[in-house]
């Protein structure tokens, strides 16, 4: 009789919680106590990845620093909803200065936690993937480049949606926004494009780098936790899907985000000083068209006559993906 | 101690006496040695217990000021010229967000076409961003100005800029009196934040804030520099009565007895406009000057009754509102308003070009004799201006102006051609 | 600290502003009715006392199940699972095995000497149930735990009815039966055994209600012409006498005429008592079968030989003779007029059962519709205080069903007793598996049971399938999904955007936080079991 290995819990490791697990197995969100990082009352749309992604990164960060944690912030949705006046929805130290210095204003704190000694205080900066892969990159890779100890969150819901969704360089090709119309020959934001901010991360050969999503939370907070166990510059790059910006439904939130992994689209790797230590592996295989379908920024491929040829670009990225970072079991 | 010093190495020796938690800068001409120093005394522990950070730009080095200050770590930077504006956001954002941070600019001029040459023309592109901004008209005052701004910053939580003529001031070598290590300590209290990010006390800081407040926290902007009117005189008579002698303050008033013209200048041209004063007082000449120090807040009531009795105000200015005149003006006439008397406002020392003893001299001879337009500049060469100008009525194709004018006084003519 | 006005700001302060303004939906917490327990015909709340038994928690587990069927070890060997059939596991790998972890738990009840609640107050009413079977088990259960006095009156030697009398031993072992049976006895039912009741209305004397499961016990027959010596027997009578008689002799050849359950039985027990050639005859094909599959692989396995679309026309000494047989359009067999001859010692018929309705001679006014007793939804038959059920009433004559009808009945005596009518609760919406979010279930294939070697199936009545260590019962147990009810997995506790659902601790399940809730349906939408529902905000 084949004997299953008997670590198996119902939901194994793909729940928030899990009543059949120790709770020091559970995740951090399954926590009655966890700290809310950022609180109810924040004026994210529903459905928000970027609010459930920040809360996500930041309770897990506070659990594994025991609440010894400084937050700077890149300006953006994460900004302005969390923060207008009168209120703020932040319950942990928090400031927010520019657009474009999250990552040195992060340095500035991290050197003051410093000199006063107080390191067992830790910093991180946060931004939209505007903030990140665009006007903040010059200070992101300095603060890379010195090594400062700062963890970088980015939050990628692929464009400048405080704004409006418009184009950055984490859009995905094919994709409409506000800048890249689905109008013309080649509708959507062209191929060929953009950058990919943690591959660029690890050429600096900082500690750690990881991506990750909000569609698995385990993992997620794994990353979160291995990071603030390393001093020095680290990155996280967070996939968080924006219903508004992307025309998904609000429900569908983690549905879209599942199926950008799933797909091999959003790949989930770590890597460390330079090199991949480990991906993850996809748990049920979904190809791009299920994850494309759900989104109005795609549905100019589909229709009445849909672009198989556009489709099957986009599923040579994900291919693509799948055979660099090892995403399907041997 | 008095030394025998390079400005700028006065200026970081003045600036380690403060003690800064952080300190970073990216580099940029003049403000180099004062940086350079500052590494330095960091790295031989001189100035320990200070961060010094190499940053890949002046809109990180503020930043990483931002950060680090309310974090509460006393901050410096500094830069000049392109570099300051290249962090325009930030000296915004640093001054809006109330951090005490203390940052010294190398005056120098702003290209197109670069120059790294004195002016004021950095400085004064960022006078409405809500900084203190005191100019120095010695090394010495540079020096002590340091000292005086981290304690006013400190005071009101708002962020001073001690501005320095580029090269006039921080490449020359003078004997320079470095205060006593002591003397600053008991002046400068250790940096005690009004905000700070702290885990036992956590608030955010730098909210969005929309029109039902924004105009209210403006105001409190302002009201901040109308304090610093008071507290300026106030910490410059603490300064001198514990350092012997006197540095800064709202305005430094010259020769005013009975003059019927005064000078009004930013900086230190002033030491030389003082020398053609001595010489015209000399040969009976009813002239003074008055030397602004805070240019922002901007003294008005201690410019008017400064100026009030003279005759004619002659405000020389390094820095040129193209298509309007000049900024100091604003204020100075400002000031005047219902006293009836005229400001002449010239334009000078443009760029890093000689601000001589004979120039400033025929030039307050003109104003005695009631001759100067209200818009005029020094040394200007109308001859090249005339050339260029004729040139771009013939061809629309007239080529770069500032080519054209090198050709024109055939600096590099030769080589250009 | 002082602060800064307006640009810095307390924290957490964002309270005041509820977005649960910005609703056009709310989320609402819901138990919908998993397939399994929709399906199990005996009422069994089986992801109820899955759940304890996935915490490992196998005395609460077992508790739970004989809330509702006393007989877990019994069920878990003979019950055919209709509610895996149900199961949603089965559209993602396959259906959890139910029946195995019943099992388990009752072989394990049983190791342990565990026994159900005590009854409750002593014996206000006395019941009498006619015929010791599942159902009249059953129904004496749940009267003695309500309280009530129940005497069981059976014609045979022991208790059981056809689970004794018809189902083989290797399929259930008597001591299982024996040790489920007697934990009833050792509740105070009272058990007169070798009594046959001839007229219930003379039974009744004594008694304030009667439940009657007599079951079906008189084999169908059909003529089939027959010469001297040939040996035609009825299975119902045949696997009476494995129990209770003389040792049947079948010779070598055995022919079972029939298509059910009760031929696949005749023809492994001929099998077992030495029969080389063991054939079925079934007048249609295999997939027309009524026999579940489970048993016809077994069936299989076994070298139980089959002859589908064929009818037994005669016996004599040399065999019997088949008419091969046809389908029509509807599928129903024709006779084709061709005939084949084989070789057999004996011809068993299995052709179905009727019920000895005998006793109810002197009832008035009684409903008999088709050979069986006609009831209404309260198991009453239209005499007022009889109430029947099990194989005697129209039912798909099963133990479960039996154990099923004997629950009903009971709650319905137990209500009629008082002058009241039982009203069931209603049920909820049922848990389907497109209210599921799959996903978050691990990858997890059924847990195979172990079976006897066939070497050893041939010679003896050992049990053939094994049960499932107590491992591999956790195991099993936590594939459950969990469908339609809350099983504290904190999905929506995580997931939400807005912090708008309160975790109320352990066992307490949780609330929505309508003053932040926004209405974004993710919750609902990540619930895997489909335990939150979203519905229009009324305004
Ligand atoms: C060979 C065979 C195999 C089967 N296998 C399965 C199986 O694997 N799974 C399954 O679910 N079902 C199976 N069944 C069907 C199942 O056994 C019956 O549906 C079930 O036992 C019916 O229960 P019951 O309580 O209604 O009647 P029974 O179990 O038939 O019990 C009736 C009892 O009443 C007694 N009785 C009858 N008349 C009187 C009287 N006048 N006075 C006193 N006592 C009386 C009888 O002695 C008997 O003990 C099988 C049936 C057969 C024949
Ligand atoms: C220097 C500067 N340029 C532009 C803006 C306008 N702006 C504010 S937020 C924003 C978009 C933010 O996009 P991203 O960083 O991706 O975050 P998101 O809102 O998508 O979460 C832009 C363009 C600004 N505030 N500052
Ligand atoms: S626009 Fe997108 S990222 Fe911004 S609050 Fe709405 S859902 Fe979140
Ligand atoms: S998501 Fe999990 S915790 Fe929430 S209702 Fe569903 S099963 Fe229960
Ligand atoms: S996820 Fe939160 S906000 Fe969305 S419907 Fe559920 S409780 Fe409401
Ligand atoms: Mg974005």
């Amino acid at each position: 009789m084949p004997l299953q290995p008997i670590k198996f819990y119902q939901t194994g490791t793909f729940t928030v919680g899990n009543r059949l697990l120790d709770e020091s197995q559970r995740t951090v969100q399954a926590n009655m106590r966890r700290t809310n990082s950022l609180n109810s009352g924040h004026r994210a749309c529903q459905g928000c990845g970027e609010a459930l992604g920040a809360r996500y990164a930041l309770d897990a960060a506070m659990q594994a620093t025991k609440n010894r944690l400084i937050a700077a912030n890149a300006t953006g949705c994460l900004e302005v909803f969390s923060t207008p006046y009168p209120e703020t929805s932040w319950q942990i130290p928090w400031m927010h200065s520019l657009f474009g210095n999250a990552a040195s204003v992060a340095t500035g704190i991290a050197a003051a936690l410093k000199v006063k000694g107080k390191q067992d205080v830790r910093v991180i900066a946060q931004g939209g993937d505007g903030g990140t892969t665009d006007i903040g990159f010059a200070c992101l890779s300095g603060m890379f480049e010195r090594n400062d100890d700062v963890l970088y969150i980015c939050y990628d819901n692929e464009a400048y949606m405080n704004t409006g969704v418009q184009r950055s360089s984490a859009t995905p090709p094919a994709a409409r926004t506000a800048t890249t119309p689905a109008a013309g020959a080649h509708p959507g934001n062209s191929f060929g494009t953009g950058k990919n901010v943690p591959l660029i991360a690890m050429a600096h050969r900082i500690p750690f780098v990881a991506t990750a999503s909000v569609a698995n939370l385990h993992d997620l907070e794994a990353k979160v936790n291995k990071a603030m166990t390393i001093h020095g510059a680290r990155y996280i790059h967070i996939h968080v899907p924006c219903p508004l910006g992307w025309g998904s439904h609000p429900s569908d939130t983690l549905k879209v985000a599942r199926l950008a992994v799933e797909s091999g689209l959003f790949p989930l790797f770590e890597a460390e000083h330079g090199e991949i230590t480990a991906s993850l592996r996809l748990r049920k295989k979904a190809p791009v068209e299920a994850y494309l379908k759900l989104q109005r920024r795609f549905s100019h491929l589909f229709g009445e006559k849909p672009d198989r040829d556009t489709i099957a670009m986009i599923q040579a990225i994900a291919d693509r993906n799948i055979e660099k970072f090892g995403l399907e079991s041997p | 101690m008095l030394q025998q010093l390079e400005g700028s190495r006065a200026i970081a020796q003045g600036i380690a006496l403060c003690k800064p938690e952080v300190v970073c800068a990216y580099p940029i001409t003049p403000q180099t040695h004062i940086v350079e120093a500052l590494a330095e005394m960091v790295r031989t522990g001189e100035l320990a217990n200070c961060e010094f950070i190499n940053v890949e730009s002046e809109f990180a080095a503020l930043s990483v000021a931002i950060g680090a200050s309310a974090a509460g770590a006393r901050s410096y930077t500094a830069t000049a010229s392109q570099g300051l504006l290249y962090m325009c956001e930030a000296v915004y954002n640093a001054a809006g967000l109330g951090l005490p941070i203390v940052m010294t600019i190398g005056n120098r001029a702003i290209g197109a076409p670069i120059n790294i040459w004195n002016d004021h023309s950095d400085s004064m592109a960022m006078r409405d961003a809500g900084w203190i901004q005191l100019y120095a008209e010695t090394n010495q005052e540079a020096l002590d100005l340091h000292i005086q701004a981290f304690k006013l910053a400190e005071a009101l939580s708002c962020p001073v800029m001690v501005c320095v003529d580029g090269f006039i001031l921080t490449h020359a070598y003078e004997r320079i009196e470095i205060p006593e290590a002591h003397d600053v300590d008991a002046f400068l209290p250790p940096y005690d934040p009004v905000q700070v990010l702290d885990c036992n006390d956590p608030v955010s800081i730098g909210a969005m804030v929309g029109p039902e407040a924004f105009a209210e926290v403006k105001y409190l902007q302002h009201r901040k520099q109308l304090a610093a009117l008071e507290l300026i005189p106030e910490i410059a008579s603490e300064f001198s009565a514990r350092f012997k002698r006197d540095s800064g303050g709202l305005v430094k008033p010259y020769r005013l007895e009975g003059a019927e013209t005064i000078v009004v200048a930013l900086g230190s041209m002033n030491g030389t406009i003082k020398d053609v004063i001595d010489e015209m007082r000399n040969e009976g000449h009813a002239i003074g000057s008055l030397a602004i120090v805070s240019f922002r807040p901007f003294p008005l009531q201690a410019v008017r009754a400064a100026l009030v009795d003279a005759k004619r105000i002659v405000i020389l200015e390094k820095s040129l509102s193209v298509g309007l005149g000049g900024p100091l003006s604003d204020g100075v006439r400002k000031s005047l308003s219902g006293t009836g008397l005229h400001g002449h406002t010239v334009i000078a020392g443009l760029g890093g070009r000689a601000i001589t003893r004979k120039s400033l001299k025929a030039l307050f001879v003109k104003a005695e004799m009631d001759e100067l337009e209200l818009l005029d500049f020094l040394d200007l060469d109308r001859d090249i201006v005339n050339v260029q100008l004729e040139r771009e009525k013939e061809t629309r194709r007239s080529g770069p102006v500032a080519e054209n004018v090198l050709k024109s006084i055939g600096t590099v003519a030769s080589r250009i051609a | 600290m002082k602060k800064p006005f307006a640009i810095t700001l307390d924290p957490g302060s964002s309270l005041a502003n509820h977005t649960g303004s910005w609703r056009t939906e709310r989320p609402v917490y819901v138990d919908r009715l998993p397939p399994c327990n929709h399906a199990c015909p005996a009422g069994e709340d089986i992801q109820g006392w899955l759940y304890h038994a996935e915490g490992g928690d196998y005395r609460r587990a077992w508790e739970a199940l004989v809330k509702h069927n006393p007989f877990p070890a019994i069920m878990g060997r003979v019950c055919y699972h209709p509610c895996e059939d149900a199961c949603n596991r089965g559209k993602l790998d396959e259906a959890v095995g139910i029946h195995a972890v019943e099992r388990f738990l009752g072989d394990l009840a049983i190791r342990r000497g565990w026994l159900p609640g005590k009854p409750a107050g002593p014996g206000a009413k006395r019941v009498l149930v006619v015929g010791s079977g599942p159902s009249g088990l059953s129904c004496a259960y749940h009267l003695r735990l309500m309280g009530h006095g129940v005497v069981i009156v059976d014609s045979a030697k022991a208790a059981g009815g056809m689970m004794r009398y018809g189902i083989p031993k290797y399929r259930l072992p008597r001591d299982v039966l024996d040790a489920e049976i007697s934990r009833i006895e050792s509740m105070g039912v009272e058990f007169r055994l070798n009594s046959r009741i001839d007229d219930i209305m003379a039974a009744m004397a004594g008694f304030d209600a009667a439940f009657l499961a007599v079951g079906a016990h008189l084999a169908r027959r059909t003529d089939i012409p027959a010469g001297d010596a040939s040996r035609i027997l009825d299975a119902v009578c045949l696997l009476h006498d494995m129990e209770d008689g003389p040792p049947p002799m079948l010779g070598r050849r055995v022919v079972v005429y029939g298509g059910g359950n009760t031929a696949l039985d005749v023809a492994r027990t001929a099998k077992r008592l030495g029969a080389l050639e063991s054939l079925i005859v079934y007048r249609r094909t295999k997939e027309q079968m009524p026999a579940h599959e489970s048993e016809l692989n077994e069936a299989l396995q076994e070298g139980i030989l089959f002859k589908w679309l064929s009818t037994v026309k005669a016996m004599d000494e040399g065999g019997v003779t088949v008419e091969k047989m046809v389908l029509d359009e509807t599928g129903f067999p024709q006779p084709t007029g061709e005939f084949e001859k084989m070789e057999a010692d004996s011809l068993v018929l299995a052709l179905g059962q009727e019920s000895e309705l005998g006793l109810l001679k002197n009832v008035p006014d009684l409903e008999i519709e088709n050979g069986t007793v006609k009831v209404n939804s309260s198991m009453m038959t239209s005499h007022p205080g009889i109430f029947a059920g099990g194989d005697m009433v129209p039912s798909d004559r099963t133990v479960t069903s039996a154990v099923g009808h004997g629950k009903k009945a009971a709650k319905n005596i137990d209500a009629w007793l008082r002058n009241e009518t039982y009203i069931a609760p209603e049920k909820h919406e049922i848990a389907g598996f497109d209210k599921m979010n799959t996903w978050y279930y691990s990858d997890a294939p059924r847990t195979v049971q172990p079976e006897l070697d066939i070497a050893r199936r041939g010679s003896t009545f050992d049990e053939v399938v094994g049960g499932l260590t107590g491992k591999n019962a956790l195991f099993e147990a936590r594939r459950c999904l969990s469908c339609g009810n809350c099983f504290e997995c904190d999905n929506c506790f995580g997931v939400c955007p807005d912090n708008a659902v309160i975790k109320l601790g352990p066992g307490l399940r949780f609330a929505f936080d309508y003053d932040y809730c926004k209405g974004c349906g993710l919750c609902a939408a990540e619930c895997p079991c489909g335990a939150i529902k979203m519905v229009p905000e009324s305004i």
